[in-house]
């Protein structure tokens, strides 16, 4: 099997699973409506590092698009997920040297280590979950609530990610180092 | 031309992100003034029958509380109907309104999908157009009021949660009769909600039933809640009162469909109204 073949199965997969976990599972775990919890969004954290820009946005669009179908709530998270995009590409380029840029690995807890792996994640959600309720709310009113409700469900979800990341972790050859 | 062309490829991850940010945005907002006209929603084929499955797996674990559930209410109707065999015709007359009678029909749906802790909660029904369900028309179960149907498929239907910003149903205090109307409010607890606009001079107790008025597209007299807080006021001469909700969102598993038979010739009466004022 081909290298390009593999990353495309693994990746179809890893969006499957993690949309039917988040439907079925995490929309029903929450503090009231304060804190919920979106690990879904891994799927677009763990997508090729060398992915195109244009190819990266479209798929976390239709990515959100797809949840959003399940939540009745058309728009907020493709939005969401196309901030995540935006967030990816530009933290990939101020921490990640030009080779691996290119390369066409997945940003694993293994591939990448613990450091960059989790501020990765931890930013990253932050993003995503600010975009995500704002725009759910669509206004200022209430908003020291919405910065409340992003913190904690940022914290929520990142460990989640790092327990689900957890299941998978193998320890091999980094990519940088530490 | 060519520098601008430079420009566009060197910053192309931003100018992809407004794009695709913009397109996102004007989802939301079209979705909000058209309310969910869109076909993107749980009231599609795929995600609807999604839904109903996984409910079919998940109602067995609330078997023993729906049959209770359902025992009690023909418990309750046995009783009423006793009370019709047991009246005494002699010394009391009875008056049936006939144009009430077999104004509402009840249309029995299950809940595919249901959620209680987003700000603003829909649920999805198993029954669409094809049933003769249609839009805004009210959904209850045996011991309160559920919410308004938003959009109607031919096999599902959404509706607007009582969990939701938007919904607002017209109510009377037991004892009094006064009129308020029911909201969530600004709430993140499904088990209570907030009746707004009763007159000041109103005295209300704590443990004080809530009934349908009837004004709305519910029957009169459904029981929605009992007062639980009554300190809460609202402005000068109105009175706001915090109840407790007769409903349990969190397991609502069959509910009915109200069709009002009259529905049409209300609006239609009610219509002319706004073109002589």
């Amino acid at each position: 099997m081909t290298t390009m073949g593999r990353i495309l199965i693994y990746n179809g997969i890893r969006f499957v699973v993690l949309i039917l976990l988040q439907v079925v599972l995490f929309k029903n775990i929450g503090y009231y409506n304060l804190t919920s919890s979106f690990p879904y969004i891994l799927f677009i954290f763990l997508l090729p590092i060398g992915i195109s820009n244009f190819l990266l946005f479209l798929i976390a669009f239709l990515t959100g698009l797809t949840v959003d179908a399940f939540y009745d709530s058309i728009g907020v998270h493709a939005a969401a997920c196309v901030a995540l995009a935006w967030f990816r590409i530009f933290f990939k380029r101020i921490t990640l040297e030009i080779e691996v840029r290119e390369s066409f690995d997945t940003p694993t807890w293994d591939e990448m280590g613990f450091k960059w792996f989790s501020s990765y994640i931890f930013f990253g959600c932050l993003i995503h979950h600010f975009v995500l309720f704002m725009v759910e709310a669509f206004s200022f009113k209430n908003f020291h609530y919405t910065l409340l409700s992003t913190l904690l469900s940022s914290i929520f979800t990142f460990l989640i990610i790092l327990l689900i990341s957890l299941l998978f972790y193998k320890r091999k050859s980094r990519l940088i180092s530490k | 031309m060519k520098n601008l062309w430079l420009f566009f490829v060197r910053y192309n991850a931003f100018f992809w992100f407004v794009l695709f940010f913009v397109i996102s945005i004007l989802l939301v907002v079209r979705n909000n003034n058209y309310q969910k006209s869109s076909f993107i929603n749980s009231s599609n084929v795929v995600v609807g029958s999604f839904y109903e499955k996984l409910n079919s797996w998940k109602s067995y674990l609330a078997l023993t509380e729906t049959n209770e559930s359902l025992a009690q209410e023909n418990a309750s109707l046995r009783q009423e109907l006793q009370n019709y065999i047991a009246k005494d015709t002699i010394d009391s007359v009875q008056l049936v309104d006939s144009i009430e009678q077999g104004r509402y029909e009840f249309i029995i749906a299950d809940v595919a999908n249901n959620s209680v802790n987003q700000k603003s909660n829909f649920l999805t029904l198993n029954k669409g157009s094809k049933d003769g369900v249609v839009k805004g028309m009210g959904v209850m179960t045996s011991n309160g009021v559920v919410g308004t149907v938003l959009n109607v498929s031919a096999n599902f239907s959404t509706v607007q949660s009582l969990l939701n910003p938007n919904t607002k149903i017209s109510v009377t205090l037991d004892s009094t009769g006064e009129l308020g109307s029911l909201v969530w409010g600004n709430n993140i607890d499904p088990r209570y909600a907030i009746v707004r606009d009763i007159p000041n001079h109103v005295v209300v107790k704590k443990g004080q039933k809530v009934f349908t008025s009837g004004f709305s597209i519910y029957p009169k007299g459904i029981n929605v809640g009992a007062v639980e807080e009554t300190g809460i006021t609202s402005g000068e001469s109105f009175l706001d009162v915090r109840i407790k909700l007769s409903t349990n969102f969190s397991n609502l598993h069959h509910v009915y469909i109200v069709k009002d038979n009259l529905a049409g010739e209300k609006q239609a009466l009610e219509a002319l109204n706004d073109d002589n004022g």
